[in-house]
């Protein structure tokens, strides 16, 4: 396999660790699951539900803006900084190039969301309360929207191939959405008397990547397991629509003129 | 026969112009040209000429509308063309967050050395290109000067065979000039392939082997500076003092006065009769010499006439 993305990778991760932005979105996100202590204390008898609850969200909204904002000016900056020109003057393929950025900001978002989801560990021990069998399934929560933040990264980057990066924010959060409710819209679908109705929000539902089956916050906050098939179910759909995503993007951007 | 390092058959680029309407304006039009291997070819012409254009098309970053290009036998599609290339693009940007040592590690890491060779390549490159004390420096602090030497230290840090600059003169101050100059001319001797653009035609007159000049997208003529020179017709420059209190005769009036000297430039068949002429009225005559037209006449010559090619000139083009 071609070391290429891997250079890249790191490069693209190495921008984000020196962004100051990223920073303040980490602490920010810090802060909340800190305000989740709070709330939990006030919250009597249900203080585990709220913090994990508060947290897990609290790193799956920043996580997503994170993949988001960086996702939709990570093709589009280096075509209007015009780094890419010395780039791609180097023996790399378009399709590397875009892989390894992608693969760079995945691990900027792993590394995020480990120093949040160490945030609130540390929230849940500072209450005094000590770790129990039901917790092990947080960590699944935390790799279940990192899956998400997969997805929503792959169709960021593939957005940010061809459109502004306003326009790719939009795209992006639209999909992600309506991926969210896909469920629901099938079902009015299903209720709608106009069969293109009917048709159309079939369509949304198989295209659209479901976001629903990656949360199980409220789940794993009420202390509930979660089926191991789910895992692997989540994993693969993730892997497949992500390699999706990422061959779409590479065809967009081969025959790509660059300004 | 050797295969030229560069050949360019019957290139042309077209880009979609206007929002609405969308219509084609070409930007390139059926250029065709080939470099032999170990040549400094400088490609002249105004802004939007087409040159960047070429550079870019030859580089991969942009596609042709139609026509073929092969870089030391392989074509521009070909991701293994790269390994042959170094590219400084006109106005270079990098990531500024980096330093120019952690900029040229980056860039070396895409060629595979290993991490010492790598490591003594940057430094190496760094001391070439004046940056050494600078290396530690984030790019974002470097004035445009100092982020051209950069550009050409990472263009030229793989031992490329074929070397692409674009305008790798443009925003350095005359000792940068230098210095770039001195590069060109290493590289030659090398035995490297420098294909570079520009409008500053001393430069190319003084570095190159062969030049082409490129308006409007057309080739308007190939050849070496010397035989581009050769073929104007060449006029006769004369200096000259007047004795004091004597009036410039009205035969001479189309002198130019530059102080207490006059110069009056004309054609080779007239020297004589206006030597004698000058001589009719006791000038002291300062010196006399052939105006040798330089490359920037016959580039501007070219410019103007850029929407008639100029035939007399194809057949210097190989």
């Amino acid at each position: 396999m071609s070391a290429m993305p891997g250079i890249v990778a790191i490069n693209t991760f190495r921008e984000a660790v020196r962004d100051r932005v990223l920073y303040n979105l980490v602490l920010f996100a810090l802060m909340m699951i800190g305000a989740a202590i709070l709330v939990g204390q006030i919250s009597i008898g249900i203080e585990r539900l709220v913090i994990v609850n508060l947290g897990l969200s609290a790193i799956s909204i920043f996580g997503l803006v994170m993949a988001i904002f960086i996702g939709v000016g990570l093709v589009y900056k280096e075509m209007e900084k015009r780094t890419l020109y010395t780039l791609l003057a180097k023996p790399i393929r378009r399709s590397e190039f875009l892989v390894g950025k992608y693969g760079g900001l995945l691990l900027t978002l792993v590394v995020n969301t480990s120093f949040m989801a160490l945030g609130l560990a540390a929230a849940l021990y500072y209450v005094g309360r000590p770790f129990v069998h039901a917790d092990a399934w947080i960590p699944v929560a935390i790799y279940f929207i990192l899956l998400q933040l997969a997805l929503v990264t792959a169709l960021a980057l593939f957005f940010s191939c061809f459109s502004s990066p306003m326009l790719s924010a939009l795209f992006t959060l639209g999909i992600y959405v309506t991926g969210v409710f896909g469920s629901d819209i099938r079902e009015f679908g299903e209720f709608a008397k106009s069969p293109p109705i009917k048709v159309a929000t079939r369509i949304v539902y198989y295209v659209v990547p479901n976001f629903h089956n990656f949360n199980v916050i409220g789940v794993v906050a009420h202390g509930e397991a979660i089926p191991v098939s789910l895992i692997w179910q989540n994993t693969l759909y993730a892997v497949l629509y992500v390699t999706l995503v990422l061959v779409a993007a590479s065809a967009v951007f081969a025959r790509r003129n660059l300004k | 026969m050797s295969t030229p390092a560069i050949e360019i058959a019957a290139l042309t680029k077209d880009y979609p112009v206007g929002f609405w309407r969308k219509r084609m304006r070409r930007s390139l039009d059926n250029l065709t040209l080939e470099v032999a291997d170990g040549e400094v070819f400088g490609f002249l012409g105004p802004n939007g000429a087409g040159k960047t254009t070429t550079l870019k098309l030859l580089t991969g970053l942009i596609f042709p509308t139609s026509g073929t290009a092969r870089v030391r036998g392989r074509s521009i599609d070909d991701v293994r063309m790269h390994r042959e290339i170094g590219y400084l693009p006109e106005q270079p940007y990098f990531y500024d967050y980096l330093t120019a040592r952690e900029l040229l590690d980056y860039y070396a890491r895409f060629s595979n050395y290993s991490a010492t060779e790598r490591r003594a390549r940057v430094e190496r490159f760094l001391g070439l290109v004046g940056l050494a004390s600078a290396a530690d420096v984030q790019l974002r602090k470097f004035s445009k000067g100092m982020l051209q030497r950069a550009g050409i230290a990472q263009a030229i840090l793989h031992d490329p065979p074929v070397v692409f600059l674009d305008e790798p003169m443009s925003g350095l101050d005359p000792i940068g000039r230098r210095e770039v100059r001195d590069i060109i001319h290493d590289l030659k001797r090398q035995g490297r392939t420098v294909f570079f653009s520009t409008h500053i035609l001393s430069d190319a007159e003084m570095l190159c082997d062969r030049v082409a000049v490129l308006a409007a997208g057309k080739l308007q003529g190939v050849g070496a500076p010397n035989e581009i020179v050769s073929i104007e017709v060449a006029a006769m420059e004369i200096f000259f003092e007047m004795p004091e209190g004597r009036a410039l005769p009205a035969a001479l009036s189309r002198a130019e006065a530059i102080g207490a000297r006059h110069r009056l430039e004309v054609p080779e068949a007239e020297l004589y009769c206006t030597l004698d002429k000058l001589r009719e009225c006791e000038a002291r005559i300062l010196s006399v010499s052939p105006v040798r037209p330089t490359l920037e006449d016959y580039f501007i010559r070219m410019v103007g006439k850029e929407k008639a090619p100029v035939h007399a000139l194809e057949g210097m083009a190989r």
